[in-house]
């Protein structure tokens, strides 16, 4: 394999880690908070149909980017609304987000299949970019790539040695004693929810604007499934998170490796490789359940409500 | 905030799972009007083309028969693991790898003659779905990998062997190489009910499942167990039923009988194999088994239901030239509307007593 190629694998394999290392750091938050989104899915089709419609219209992609956003913060709205508000099962409405994300990304988006547009230009930064092998891996991306590593460091941060990360934790893994020592459970649990819409949001963004600029029903392709699996994966670590995104992220562009080496392969047969990875990582994670549940938040999935 | 809060029921509302699907349907209509009429159409006009004129002749009947065959195959399998609270989101793949086995032998056989091309493509459709369902069960009981996890992962893995299959070694060669394969013989196509229809036999495939697995359910051992697991698991384990085993059942017979609607819809409806054998019937059957309240014959009518949006989609399509995915949209917005009105199954809406207010300034956790 020569040098240059390589550097090229690298680089594509940090881009197409990014909209999963943004859903999988949405997604731990809001389960770290005791509350299982099984929604991711819906919620990226949505931030990726409505940015990619506000870019049209607007002409902006960065208002593409906002709008985005806020597509994924109002399909969490409503799994907020009827899975802590109304406690209903989270699982159910989770899979119901994502099959209404699908339906009304499909049909919002109808009328902008096939359009082109210009998406998100790369922004190499000045100097760093500069620096052989490095530089063209690490610092040649476009601005998305950048605030995937800063929302890491920030969640990082966040968990390690802030308030806000203990009060997160403290709703997750006991609600009631949460409760009693004054924490307010429902809005943390808004709060967290919504954040992890947001970022789902930004997740779609990426794909419509970014990596395929180009809008088309279903895009992600079962990115959000992968990310949920990649958080238990993780064992609920930012790190851990970032770093299982880029193995993905490899799995997914493993076409281009072969062709560099000379192979010839059928598209559809490698496009099942980072389904087929996920299976596996469940099985891995699953055969040391114990760990697993150690590190498991103790309140995730069960629903909430403080007594009158 | 409003002076009405939930509060919880002694017991659930058995009245209240009845009526829930009622008032869904009813918000979901609501809805659907107010969104046609954004959308600058007459709302009464489009309800109407949506949901009443796909059915105003014998062909419109015929043609929702079509659908509610794999509707209610799929969902009667999905029926038994979401009893048995197996969250088994896979249907749509086994739908897929019982058209392609299916599809696969029906194209190795294809100058054969005879009555028993049929049932033989039949079957190997059905066992190809059943395997595939096997691979859940496998990871489930052997590997305790998350079910509804490794059901998605296997649903998209089952659309790229369709792709392959239809890009590469199951295309027509004499199809000016679009990807689909050779259309099947006539002794391998499933026989319509008439010349006119394109309905097929497999509407008595669906209604023999309806009623086989009705009986399963409520008539033998072995459904009540299935019941059980999924009320209690530890009163399941403690009367010594055999939780893998039961699992293991579940997820065989979802795996068959989606695999029997697969191979019956590229058999009956399409006639060869191509990219877009499945329209998401394996999705929309989840929708089907919560909205029929997880009964057979509940089940029976929202498949109609489901089956009704796919034309109604059509038909708006068509004759409003609204898109095509509309469908996809009244299904979700279904399946939320019924999630919310079923918390009235086991909360009821009552105002708020005074003693909450001045609770709520101590306990900022309800406001």
């Amino acid at each position: 394999m020569d040098f240059e190629l390589f550097t090229n694998i690298l680089y594509a394999t940090l881009r197409t880690g990014t909209p999963l290392i943004l859903i999988a750091l949405g997604e731990m938050v809001c389960e770290k908070s005791g509350v299982l989104n099984l929604g991711q899915e819906g919620m990226v089709l949505m931030g990726a149909a409505l940015g990619f419609i506000a870019a049209v219209i607007t002409g902006h992609a960065g208002l593409g980017i906002i709008a985005a956003i806020m597509a994924g913060m109002m399909m969490s709205l409503l799994f907020a609304f009827l899975s802590v508000t109304l406690v209903s099962n989270q699982v159910a409405t989770g899979l119901a987000l994502t099959i209404f994300g699908i339906g009304l990304s499909g049909f919002l988006g109808a009328g902008y299949v096939g359009m082109a547009i210009d998406g998100i230009a790369a922004f190499p930064i000045p100097f760093l970019s500069d620096i052989p092998f490095i530089g063209a891996v690490l610092f040649s991306h476009d601005p998305l790539v950048y605030l995937s590593w800063l929302m890491f460091g920030l969640i990082f941060y966040c968990f390690r040695s802030t308030r806000l990360g203990l009060t997160i934790r403290a709703v997750g893994e006991n609600p009631e004693a949460a409760n009693a020592i004054g924490i307010p459970v429902m809005k943390v649990r808004y709060g967290a929810i919504l954040f992890g819409g947001a970022m789902s949001g930004l997740a779609g963004a990426y794909l419509s604007l970014v990596y395929t600029p180009m809008w088309s029903e279903g895009m992600s392709a079962g990115r959000g499934w992968i990310a949920l699996a990649l958080v238990v994966f993780a064992s609920w670590k930012a790190e851990r998170i970032l770093l299982g995104a880029y193995l993905f992220g490899a799995a997914s562009i493993m076409h281009l490796v072969l062709q560099g080496l000379g192979f010839e392969a059928s598209p559809n047969l490698l496009a099942m490789l980072p389904y087929g990875a996920t299976i596996i990582v469940l099985v891995i994670i699953a055969s040391d359940a114990a760990k697993a549940k150690l590190s498991t938040p103790l309140a995730l999935g069960q629903p909430y409500r403080p007594q009158v | 905030m409003l002076n009405i809060t939930l509060e919880k029921r002694p017991s659930d509302s058995k009245a209240m799972s009845y009526l829930s699907p009622l008032f869904a349907i009813l918000l979901t209509l609501v809805s659907g009007g107010l969104l046609f009429a954004f959308l600058g159409q007459d709302p009464f006009h489009a309800l109407y083309t949506f949901f009443i004129a796909p059915l105003t002749d014998v062909y419109g009947w015929t043609e929702l028969g079509v659908k509610v065959a794999p509707l209610t195959l799929c969902a009667m399998g999905l029926m038994l693991c979401f009893k048995a609270k197996i969250w088994n989101i896979g249907a749509e793949g086994q739908f897929i790898i019982g058209g392609l086995g299916g599809g696969y032998i029906a194209l190795e056989l294809i100058a054969a003659e005879g009555a028993w091309v049929l049932p033989c493509v039949l079957f190997f459709g059905t066992l190809s779905g059943l395997l595939w369902g096997a691979l859940t069960a496998l990871l489930k009981t052997r590997f305790h990998a998350n079910e509804i996890l490794t059901t998605i992962m296997l649903n998209y893995i089952a659309l790229n062997w369709l792709l392959y299959g239809v890009h590469v070694p199951l295309k027509d060669p004499d199809g000016f190489n679009f990807p689909e394969s050779a259309l099947f013989s006539d002794f391998a196509t499933l026989p319509a009910l008439s010349d006119d229809y394109r309905l097929n036999i497999s509407i008595f495939f669906a209604l023999f499942a309806v009623a086989a697995i009705w009986a399963l359910m409520s008539k033998t051992l072995l459904g009540f167990q299935i019941s059980v697991l999924g009320e209690d698991k530890s009163a399941a384990r403690f009367a010594g039923f055999k939780e893998k085993r039961l699992i293991w059942f579940a997820l065989l017979t979802c795996g068959a009988l989606a695999g029997l609607a697969g191979v019956c819809e590229v058999t009956g409806t399409v006639g060869q194999l191509n990219p877009y054998i499945a329209p998401g019937y394996g999705y929309a059957a989840i929708i089907v088994v919560f909205l029929g309240r997880m009964h057979p014959v509940g089940i029976v009518f929202a498949s109609m239901l489901l089956a009704l949006t796919y034309m109604g989609g059509e038909m708006a399509q068509m004759d409003l030239s609204l898109p095509k995915s509309l469908t996809g949209l009244f299904q979700g917005m279904l399946l939320f509307y019924l999630l919310a009105c079923d918390l009235l199954i086991s909360y009821r809406i009552v105002r708020k007593p005074a003693v909450r207010m001045i609770n709520s300034s101590s306990n900022p956790a309800q406001a």
